[in-house]
């Protein structure tokens, strides 16, 4: 070890990383969830490289080779449904990790660029489970790559000679699912990458905390190893089972009836829905009926989606409490809860049909996600009146377990919701 | 014990609406509550689907019903006299019009026929093979390595020799068809471990002909049609009933009724579309029984690095 | 699932690291080792279908019997039948041919066994043994050279049965290796005549 760490520090900077490294003695349970994720992006890389071993990117034999994986690869059925269902448990985690760095400022000074590197690979994710989502070649994957690269038609001018770009053709064919194949394929390392520049940015600033305080002496903290370690690892084999529960008995629940049917060109199914993980996202698109000025009703609603995201870059700057974690913010804390609420009742309403009273509840959800981040963000850090905030995080630790009987039950309660 | 809780609720942030549906467990997870809204006619893609698209009322009609099968659950397995039936209800009825492409005649082994039995099953089909030395294209019985043949040799032809509506292939329709479940019901779905939705689908739909259907509906209903108020996509369908009592002979006793015939068939399906559930299950037993055992294990651990330390 | 081999790196450390401020630090815990095991079985568990998914798949097991027609190959003449991606030579012998296979001394050849899979796997490499049960004039073998998998060329090199031009190996009238480096004689796959006319291999 020291000979090599001699000529090339790698068991230095995985020591100081992952065994030495000093984090909050008071994280919780949420703060779990970033460890999960590394599991997951090897576990959907890992089986991905197995699955294109027997995968075929051609229109005419790509249904054929998926079920050929379903039926006679030996396991092949297990590694499939392990990448479905994984690309959904990603998404589980990262809504979590993200949800869980609204909560408690995780965006804030010192830490944009920590977070904007997060909503880079929140953006990467997302491309990469579309593109994946295409190859098995069914009803849902054909007609979603059609819907989501139609989004591009809604630019003026440039709109439909970047689609034609995209889908090398006219409409979604042979060339689409062959690029898709290679970047679905590609993105995945450059996720990995984002990651390890994620990972740097968060050891160069520490971690938050769910007070908010920053870390003040060596007594604030405990090392990585074996603390951060064996709470991951006990939070990764919850999730796991939880995975594992979809993945062996409701293989399929989280998936489409109709992606069991091969692709056709020439019909539609009749109701199009996106991946869960989308619907939010799907729902605002919807939500856009009317034309808003000079921007008609279908350009509003890819700006509108595009847009939903696109604010989440922007949430360092447009907050401006003084104080970083929520749990010390009473009136914050209800408008963050009403946000989560509000992007469960979007994605209900992502997989409603677009009719009755659907789009305008929609457009009602919209306009909250945006009021949060556009007003209520910036609005209330100013006039809202903070609850005291502790001294250190060892005072914190200290004072829950100095108070009643039981050491450290109850008092921990607003900190721990994720 | 202390932090289990926050992690729970950690996690009840992603499935809060699982945890919901948790709290209304208590009134039993498989309830199917009569109230539940015909859901709409998300699957439109049966290529039988003739539908009327003006005024549409939401299809099907009818929420199947939900019956019990073998393979349901975590303990799910195989009535491997019942796929047999299923099968030679397939062969002697529905093979004439649909085919099963992805399902190899050595596949039957897995409903307990023995390697010559499959081999002789196999022969009684024809199969193309070829180019020979020749470059002609020649008819051979078949092998266990072949594949069902399809009744037609193309969408095409299927479509124009029944009127324009091509029947589906077998080989997945078992999971490609799922009647939406409706809020709250799928939630209940996670924890019942629902997944049989194409089986009781296709057993509604086999055992539905021949109601009457409402004044409303029947002047939606195409030339040619039958109405079936489970068909997923539409009032009727271009599939006349296919199944009559006594129909296909079993040789085990088991009654030879309509409903008999769909439900073994349905199961065959489900089979065909699935054919490594049970051995999904059996394997989801053991990962489970083995993660638990190792979350519970680093529980102690974690307890113990932690014991000197509050936090 | 697979992931957890990474977090059991880990954890392995976690297992071996004793706790700086438990009562009784340097006690060696036998719940840590537990662990450990469990995870590392998980591990390997979880390995294994990563690993058997790249063995040959359920279809192409399947694919193990072809019918050749033979009512077209004349005494000297050979054709090539391909079973499991690989050729199968299968060539009526002349007389001449048979009886130089036959005068061979088995002491003389470097691989004293018959390398057919229709015969114990400890059958001398006789003639008999080599050539079709009953059929000595036909012999029916896998065409791929036992050196490095080139197809030898018939009826060619110093033994007038074959020749592999990649690294010079040479077999004899019934395809055993008499010269060069292959190591084996060429082998005789599982075949059987459903007729005069037609060879079932697989």
């Amino acid at each position: 070890m020291q000979w090599l760490d001699a000529r090339l520090p790698l068991p230095r900077l995985m020591y100081d990383s992952f065994v030495a490294y000093p984090v909050p003695r008071n994280l919780n349970y949420a703060y779990t969830f970033g460890g999960i994720l590394a599991i997951f992006l090897v576990v959907q890389i890992l089986t991905g490289v197995v699955l294109a071993m027997h995968y075929a990117a051609n229109s005419a034999i790509a249904f054929d080779s998926v079920e050929k994986i379903m039926r006679d690869v030996n396991w092949g059925w297990m590694l499939r449904y392990m990448h479905a269902n994984g690309a959904s448990f990603f998404f589980i985690a990262v809504y979590v990790h993200i949800f869980r760095g609204l909560y408690y400022g995780s965006y804030k000074a010192p830490r944009e660029v920590l977070w904007i590197l997060g909503v880079i690979i929140f953006l990467l994710m997302m491309a990469t489970a579309f593109m994946g989502y295409v190859l098995p070649w069914g009803q849902m994957s054909f007609w979603g790559a059609t819907v989501i690269t139609g989004f591009f038609t809604a630019f003026p001018l440039i709109g439909d000679p970047i689609q034609q770009l995209l889908l090398g053709g006219f409409a979604v064919d042979n060339a689409t699912l062959n690029r898709f194949f290679s970047l679905h394929y590609l993105l995945p390392f450059m996720i990995a990458g984002v990651v390890i520049l994620h990972v740097w940015a968060l050891h160069v600033t520490g971690q938050t905390n769910p007070t908010g305080v920053e870390v003040k002496s060596s007594k604030d903290t405990v090392p990585f190893t074996p603390h951060a370690t064996i709470k991951d690892s006990f939070a990764m084999a919850i999730f796991l089972i939880l995975f594992a529960y979809m993945v062996f008995y409701l293989p399929n629940y989280l998936g489409h009836a109709d992606n069991y049917i091969e692709a056709n060109p020439l019909k539609t199914p009749s109701h199009i829905v996106p991946e869960w993980y989308f619907l939010p996202f799907y729902a605002m698109l919807r939500a856009i009926t009317f034309n808003i000025g000079p921007i008609d009703s279908k350009l509003g609603g890819v700006l509108v989606m595009f847009g939903s995201i696109l604010v989440l870059f922007f949430v360092p700057w447009l907050d401006t409490s003084r104080i970083r974690s929520t749990a010390f913010r009473p009136v914050y804390k209800i408008f963050f809860w009403i946000l989560v609420a509000d992007c469960i009742f979007l994605g209900w309403l992502g997989s409603r049909p677009a009719e009755g009273i659907y789009p305008a509840l929609a457009l009602a959800g919209t306009i909250y996600y945006f009021g949060h981040f556009l007003f209520v963000l910036p609005v209330l850090g100013l006039v809202e009146t903070p609850a005291r905030l502790p001294g250190s995080i060892s005072e914190s630790v200290l004072a829950k377990h100095g108070g009643s009987g039981t050491p450290v039950g109850a008092a921990a309660a607003p900190e721990t919701k994720g | 014990m202390k932090k289990i809780l926050p992690a729970l609720l950690a996690m009840g942030l992603a499935f809060a609406p699982a945890s919901l549906a948790f709290a209304q467990d208590g009134q039993g997870p498989t309830e199917n509550s009569a109230s539940e809204q015909a859901a709409a006619g998300e699957d439109a893609s049966a290529e039988a689907a003739e539908e009327g698209h003006a005024e549409t009322p939401h299809y099907p009609l009818k929420e199947p019903e939900t019956l019990s099968w073998s393979f349901a659950g975590p303990f799910g397995h195989w009535d491997v006299g019942q796929l047999q039936r299923g099968l030679k209800v397939y062969k002697e009825v529905c093979s004439a019009c649909h085919g099963m492409r992805l399902v190899a005649f050595r596949n039957l082994e897995a409903l307990g026929y023995n390697e010559a039995q499959v081999k002789a099953f196999a022969g009684e089909y024809t199969v193309q093979d070829g180019p020979n030395g020749d470059g002609e294209m020649f008819d051979r019985p078949g092998i266990p390595s072949d594949y069902f043949p399809s009744p037609f040799p193309n969408h095409e032809a299927a479509a124009a020799a029944n009127n324009g509506a091509a029947p589906p292939d077998f080989s997945l329709l078992a999971k490609a068809r799922a009647v939406e479940r409706g809020f709250p019901t799928f939630l209940f779905d996670l924890f019942s471990q629902y997944q049989e939705g194409g089986p009781n689908y296709i057993h509604a739909l086999l055992t539905g002909y021949g109601q009457e259907p409402s004044p409303q509906v029947e002047s939606l209903i195409q030339e040619g049609t039958y109405y079936n108020p489970y068909f997923i996509s539409g009032p009727a369908l271009a599939m006349p009933p296919p199944l009559s009592d006594d129909q296909v002979e079993y040789p085990d006793g088991a009654p030879q009724t309509v409903d008999q015939y769909a439900r073994d068939v349905a199961a065959f399906m489900m089979w065909a579309a699935e054919p490594h559930l049970a051995e999904r299950k059996a394997t989801g037993f053991v990962v489970m029984i083995f993660l638990v055992v190792f979350a519970g294990l680093l529980f102690v651990v974690k307890r113990r690095v932690w014991a000197g330390t509050p936090h | 699932m697979a992931g957890r081999k990474l977090r059991l790196c880990f954890k392995g450390v976690a297992a071996t690291v004793s706790v700086h401020d438990t009562a009784e630090p340097n006690r060696r815990d036998f719940l840590y080792i537990a662990t450990g095991a469990v995870g590392a079985v998980g591990v390997a568990a979880v390995a294994w279908p990563f690993i058997d998914q790249m063995n040959p798949d359920a279809a192409t097991l399947a694919l193990a019997e072809i019918d050749v027609d033979i009512s077209q190959v004349a005494e000297g003449q050979s054709i090539t039948a391909k079973w499991r991606g690989k050729p199968v030579f299968i060539r009526q012998r002349t007389a001449k041919e048979v009886e130089e296979a036959k005068a061979v001394d088995l002491g003389s050849l470097k691989d004293p066994v018959a390398r057919n899979a229709n015969l114990p796997s400890d059958a001398e490499a006789t003639d008999a043994n080599r050539a079709a049960e009953g059929k000595e004039q036909w012999l029916v073998m896998i065409g791929v050279c036992t050196h490095l998998g080139c197809i030898p060329l018939g009826q060619s090199g110093p033994y007038d049965g074959w020749f592999c031009p990649c690294h010079g190996s040479a077999y004899d009238t019934a395809g055993r290796i008499r010269q060069g480096p292959a190591p084996e004689n060429m082998a005789i796959p599982p075949f059987e005549f459903t007729t005069d006319t037609n060879i079932r291999i697989g």
